[in-house]
C-alpha cells in the first residue's frame, strides 16, 4: 500500500488501541501460512521461526522460502527477498517524521516498519494517537505472527505429504494475494505484474531458480521511468485509498 | 552452519537493513518520484513473477501441474469475491487437495 494514500484517509473518530491490536491479530494469523509453507518448502520449524523473528516481513520470507522449495540458487534466493524488502524504507522515511524515534528505540522500531503498522500509524491524526497506535499494532502482529508461525511450521512437519494437503499452492496464492490490492491500483500495476510474471517464465528454463524473478525486478524499472508521477496522484478508486481500519481482517501480511 | 541458515540470516539482516535505513537517512535522499515509483512497483513485479515461476514450472522446467494452477484459480476466485487473506490461502489449498484426493496430479 502506497504510504501516502494512507493519509488521505477520510478523518474518522479513531481507536489508535482497539484498532491496532484489531488489525495484528487478524494479519498476525497468517503466520500458520507461512510456516506451513516454509516447512512444506524444505525449510526446517527453527529457520522458519528466524525468519519471523528476524526478517518479520511477510512477502519476503515467503520468497525465500519458495527458491529453497525449487532447489534454487539460495544467493538469488536471497537477494530477491531482501529487494522485496526494499518498500520499507519508503515507509521507515513516512514513519520517521511521525514516531521520530531516538537512538536504541529506534533499532527497535526499526524491526516493526511494514505495511501494517505504517498504514495503521500514518492514519492516525496526530503524533501522540501515531505513537500508540504504531506500538499496539507492531507488538500485537509480531506476538500473533511469530506464534502463528511457529504452530503453522509444527503443523506441516507432522503432514507426510505437504502436496496431498495443497501446501506447494499456498505461497502462490499468498502472492496473489498480497499484489492483488495493488493490481486494482492502477493500470501500469497490472502491465508491470504482467511484465514482471513473462519475464521471469521467459527465463525460468535456462537460469537457476531466483534469477528469473530478479530479472523481473528491470518491468518495475521501466513501469518508474514510464510513470514516475502517478505515486501522487492515486487513483479515486485506488485500493490503497481504502482505510485500512474499516476492514482489517482483508488486508494480507506485509 | 548450513548454506540455508546463512540464506535465512542474510535475508534477515537485509530486510532490518532497509528498515532501519528509512528510519535513518535523510528524507531527501527518496524523495525523487521515480525512486518513490520504482519501491512502490518492485513487489508488484516481483510477487507477480514468484506465483507465476511457483505456480508454472518444477526445477527448471514449465510444468503445469493441473490441481496445483486449480488452486491458483480457486484463489483469485476467492479475491474476487474479498475474501481475506487466511480464507484465500486455506480456499487455494483446500481445491488442490480435494482434486489431488480425487485423483486429479
Amino acid at each position: 500500500m502506497p504510504a501516502e494514500t494512507v493519509i488521505q484517509a477520510p478523518a474518522r473518530p479513531t481507536r489508535p488501541v482497539r484498532d491496532g491490536v484489531g488489525l495484528g491479530l487478524a494479519v498476525g494469523v497468517s503466520g500458520v501460512a507461512f510456516g506451513a509453507a516454509a516447512v512444506g518448502s524444505g525449510l526446517s520449524v527453527w529457520q522458519a521461526c528466524a525468519l519471523s523473528l528476524l526478517a518479520f516481513t511477510g512477502a519476503s520470507q515467503f520468497a525465500l522460502a519458495g527458491v529453497v522449495a525449487a532447489g534454487g540458487s539460495l544467493l538469488a534466493g536471497t537477494a530477491g527477498a531482501i529487494l522485496l524488502g526494499s518498500r520499507n524504507t519508503l515507509y521507515g522515511l513516512r514513519l520517521a517524521g511521525v514516531l521520530r524515534p531516538r537512538r536504541a528505540r529506534r533499532l527497535l522500531v526499526a524491526l516493526g516498519v511494514i505495511d501494517e503498522t505504517s498504514a495503521m500509524t500514518l492514519a492516525q491524526p496526530d503524533p501522540d494517537a501515531a505513537k500508540t497506535a504504531f506500538t499496539a499494532t507492531f507488538c500485537t502482529l509480531y506476538l500473533t505472527w511469530n506464534l502463528a508461525t511457529l504452530a503453522g511450521a509444527i503443523g506441516a512437519g507432522r503432514v507426510g505429504s505437504p502436496q496431498a494437503f495443497g501446501l506447494d499452492v499456498v505461497g502462490p496464492a499468498a502472492f496473489l494475494a498480497l499484489i492483488y490490492p495493488r493490481l486494482r491500483a492502477g493500470r501500469t500495476e497490472r502491465v508491470v505484474a504482467l511484465a514482471g510474471a513473462g519475464i521471469a517464465l521467459a527465463t525460468a528454463a535456462v537460469l537457476p531458480a531466483g534469477v528469473p524473478v530478479i530479472l523481473a525486478a528491470i518491468a518495475a524499472l521501466v513501469g518508474a521511468l514510464a510513470s514516475p508521477a502517478v505515486a501522487h496522484q492515486p487513483a479515486p478508486d485506488s485500493a490503497g485509498a481504502d482505510p485500512v481500519a474499516t476492514d482489517p481482517a482483508a488486508r494480507s501480511p506485509s | 552452519m548450513t548454506a540455508t541458515w546463512v540464506a535465512v540470516l542474510v535475508t534477515a539482516a537485509g530486510c532490518y537493513a532497509f528498515k532501519l535505513a528509512g528510519l535513518t537517512v535523510p528524507q531527501r535522499l527518496l524523495a525523487s518520484a521515480r525512486v518513490r515509483r520504482f519501491a512502490e512497483l518492485v513487489p508488484v513485479a516481483l510477487l507477480a513473477a514468484l506465483s507465476a515461476v511457483q505456480s508454472a514450472t518444477s526445477g527448471q522446467s514449465i510444468a503445469l501441474d493441473p490441481a496445483r494452477l486449480a488452486g491458483l484459480a480457486a484463489a483469485l476466485v476467492a479475491l474476487l469475491l474479498r475474501a481475506p487473506f487466511l480464507v484465500v490461502i486455506v480456499v487455494a489449498a483446500g481445491a488442490a487437495a480435494a482434486l489431488r484426493a480425487v485423483g486429479v496430479s
